[in-house]
């Protein structure tokens, strides 16, 4: 049985604009020990998809559909003392900014402890004892004499350690890391990453990491998904993912990386247009007025997440035949420009 | 921290020397009754004013009456003495203080309770009918007069004349000194209390609960529920303690203020505080209460303001002097 299994989830927000289709019918499963990337912009519902999952983003105009079951019990269908049961002790959660996440009124040591406290009866002293092994562990220098010091007084990434120590203390099954680097430094960007990644080794935690950034769940994660407008657009394997991306959405973040190995006068293509409305949301394939190969049929027919024909493992929501998007790709990943790549391949005429 | 302290209290003589200067000079250079007549009594003959003008030093100019004034308040704490009753001004001040400091305890009591209760309920059950009838009740409640108030108060539920006269009530003109008859004291002060409180507890709401919806916004909100702490824990430890700020400022303020004296409260009870005796002395033009209670009044306020300044450094670990 899975660790997480997210079956058609929906999120909606009421808004005096109109309804927000946040998150809109998201499957996914997470294996114990495991770790997953969700991809995608701001606006793509992946932290929405994943703030639920703790009922974090439960309110009076708050509408769920679907099922989040955590070790076999729906946590969306959990009271919020069942839930709060669960949340920093089985699932634990940290945020892209870590200085605005840690409470600026008390010591770093204090809100780990009151972690601790909040789901084991335990004295005050071992607590902190704890506290101290873990921030220890996270790679805080003096973690004895750091863990009387307010969050103001770490640098943005000893907060991140911080916040991955207050994270990890209970030794949840499952780790939820929102952007955890994204307001931070590019050198500690890394060191983060590395961090989560050795942690994850070594205590056995299953991860789900959100990120804006293919770069950043590259090394980390085992499967990565690929969410556009409220949707989960690709999904597959990390390796096989970056072999042979399916989605031109997914090309089109690929292709706004910078890439080492790439020669250096290769320009970076951003990804034209901005993300969709999630109150009305495009007709058709979402992502088609922002999509370089177009057809007409796009803007009518609603793709489905489907499994890749001669991919096993690996799923897309895309109407263009797989032979096309396997030509299409080998003209991008050679640095072709998109409208050359699709005046040279034929775009197939199915539905046409 | 210490020499922070220093410099601000030494800022704090200045504006004390400013604030009085400004008020000797609005009694002097706008027509006012002419203090030597105050003294004199009734029907007094010209010679007999005249030697009380000697006597007061009034012949002087007026900046070296100023500077010999402040030079006693400064150095031996004299304030003078009153121009009707002769009566030592310090002594005056001390004899209403406790009134006006009883009437300011016992009324920050009450709208700290109420204001804080209702801004947190009203916070947290944001946009419910419990939110919009506590705003819509505020609403009133600041804009209901002190002594309309307490006019209205007293027509209720004095205990003599009082349509639901509440008998174990003081009514007006009841005051007790607490060393005197403790109980009758507190019974004395309960409709003050409340009236008092009434305008200020809405206010306190008012600001508690904008102040904590947003706080409860905050990423590290988030952050405390996504801990697993209850709600009431993320409530009152996480958001309430950093949204309690801007209430405890205000509040500091507020007291300073009080402690100068609640004129309108103090007059329709007939308690005698510092705001009587400032509005009598006025109505009289005895300049040296008058300059005493203004004294009081702005030292008051700037001491609170100080207290509150280092009271941030303690509530906010950022803060720093």
């Amino acid at each position: 049985m899975a660790l997480l299994e997210v079956r058609d989830l929906t999120v909606q927000f009421e808004t005096d604009d109109g309804i927000v289709r946040a998150v809109d019918g998201v499957s996914y499963t997470v294996e114990a020990g495991r770790s997953l990337g969700i991809v995608g912009e701001s606006g793509s519902g992946k932290s929405v998809s994943s703030l639920s999952i703790l009922g974090l983003t439960r309110g009076a105009g708050t509408r769920f559909r679907g099922e989040v079951i955590f070790e076999g019990r729906d946590l969306l269908a959990m009271s919020d003392e069942e839930l709060r049961k669960i949340r920093g002790e089985e699932i634990a959660m940290i945020f892209q900014d870590p200085l605005s996440s840690l409470h600026p009124f008390y010591r770093v040591g204090d809100q780990l402890v009151e972690a601790v406290r909040a789901h084991h009866d335990v004295s005050k002293s071992a607590a902190k004892d704890r506290a101290v092994e873990m921030l220890s562990l996270v790679g805080i220098p003096d973690p004895r004499s750091r863990v009387d010091a307010y969050p103001h007084e770490f640098s943005g990434g000893m907060r991140q350690r911080a916040m991955i120590a207050m994270g990890l203390i209970n030794s949840p099954k499952l780790l939820i890391a929102d952007e955890p680097t994204t307001a931070l430094d590019v050198t500690v960007q890394a060191q983060i990453l590395e961090l989560i990644e050795r942690l994850q080794e070594e205590t056995g935690s299953a991860v789900i990491l959100i990120t804006h950034d293919l770069g950043v769940v590259a090394e980390v994660t085992d499967e990565i998904a690929v969410m556009y407008a409220g949707r989960i657009v690709e999904r597959a394997a990390t390796a096989e993912l970056f072999a042979t991306p399916q989605h031109p959405y997914t090309w089109g973040l690929l292709r706004s990386i910078p890439r080492m190995d790439a020669p250096r006068d290769e320009e970076l293509v951003p990804i034209e247009g901005r993300p969709p409305s999630l109150i009305n949301r495009p007709s058709g394939c979402a992502f088609h007025p922002r999509c370089p190969f177009v057809r007409e049929s796009h803007k009518r027919i609603d793709p489905q997440l489907e499994p890749v024909d001669g991919l096993p493992g690996h799923d897309v929501a895309c109407l263009l035949p797989t032979p096309t998007r396997r030509d299409l790709w080998a003209r991008l990943a050679a640095g072709e420009a998109a409208d050359r790549a699709r005046a040279a391949v034929p775009m197939g005429d199915h539905a046409e | 921290m210490a020499r922070y302290i220093v410099r601000r209290l030494a800022g704090m003589v200045l504006l004390l020397i400013l604030v009085s200067g400004v008020t000797f000079i609005i009694f002097n250079v706008f027509p006012s009754t002419d203090p030597a007549a105050l003294r004199a009594g009734r029907q007094p003959t010209p010679q007999i004013i005249e030697r009380i003008r000697a006597d007061l030093g009034l012949e002087r100019p007026l900046y070296v009456q100023f500077g010999d004034y402040i030079y006693n308040v400064f150095a031996h704490l004299d304030f003078g003495r009153s121009y009707v009753n002769n009566t030592d001004v310090l002594d005056q001040i001390r004899e209403n203080l406790p009134a006006t400091i009883s009437l300011a305890i016992g009324g920050v009591v009450v709208w700290l309770t109420f204001g804080l209760a209702v801004g947190i309920i009203s916070a947290v059950k944001h946009r419910s009918v419990l939110d919009r009838a506590a705003i819509g009740l505020s609403l009133i409640a600041i804009s209901a007069p002190v002594y309309w108030l307490g006019l209205v108060a007293l027509y209720l539920f004095a205990p003599d004349f009082g349509v639901f006269g509440l008998s174990f009530l003081g009514g007006q003109g009841a005051y007790t000194p607490f060393s005197d008859d403790p109980v009758k004291w507190f019974q004395s002060l309960v409709l003050p209390w409340f009236v008092l409180a009434t305008t200020f507890a809405a206010v306190y709401a008012r600001l508690l609960r904008g102040s904590l919806l947003d706080v409860l916004g905050e990423d590290y909100i988030r952050t405390a529920r996504a801990k697993g702490l209850s709600e009431r824990t993320v409530v009152l430890k996480h958001g309430v303690r950093s949204a309690i700020t801007p209430v405890v400022t205000v509040l500091g303020l507020d007291i300073g203020i009080l402690l100068g004296g609640a004129i309108l409260t103090e007059s329709v009870f007939n308690i005698p505080g510092i705001g009587r005796l400032a509005y009598e002395a006025i109505l009289r033009g005895d300049l040296p209460i008058v300059q005493g209670t203004v004294l009081f009044g702005a030292f008051f306020i700037v001491i609170m303001n100080l207290i509150v300044d280092i009271l941030y450094a303690f509530l906010d670990p950022r803060v720093r002097y």
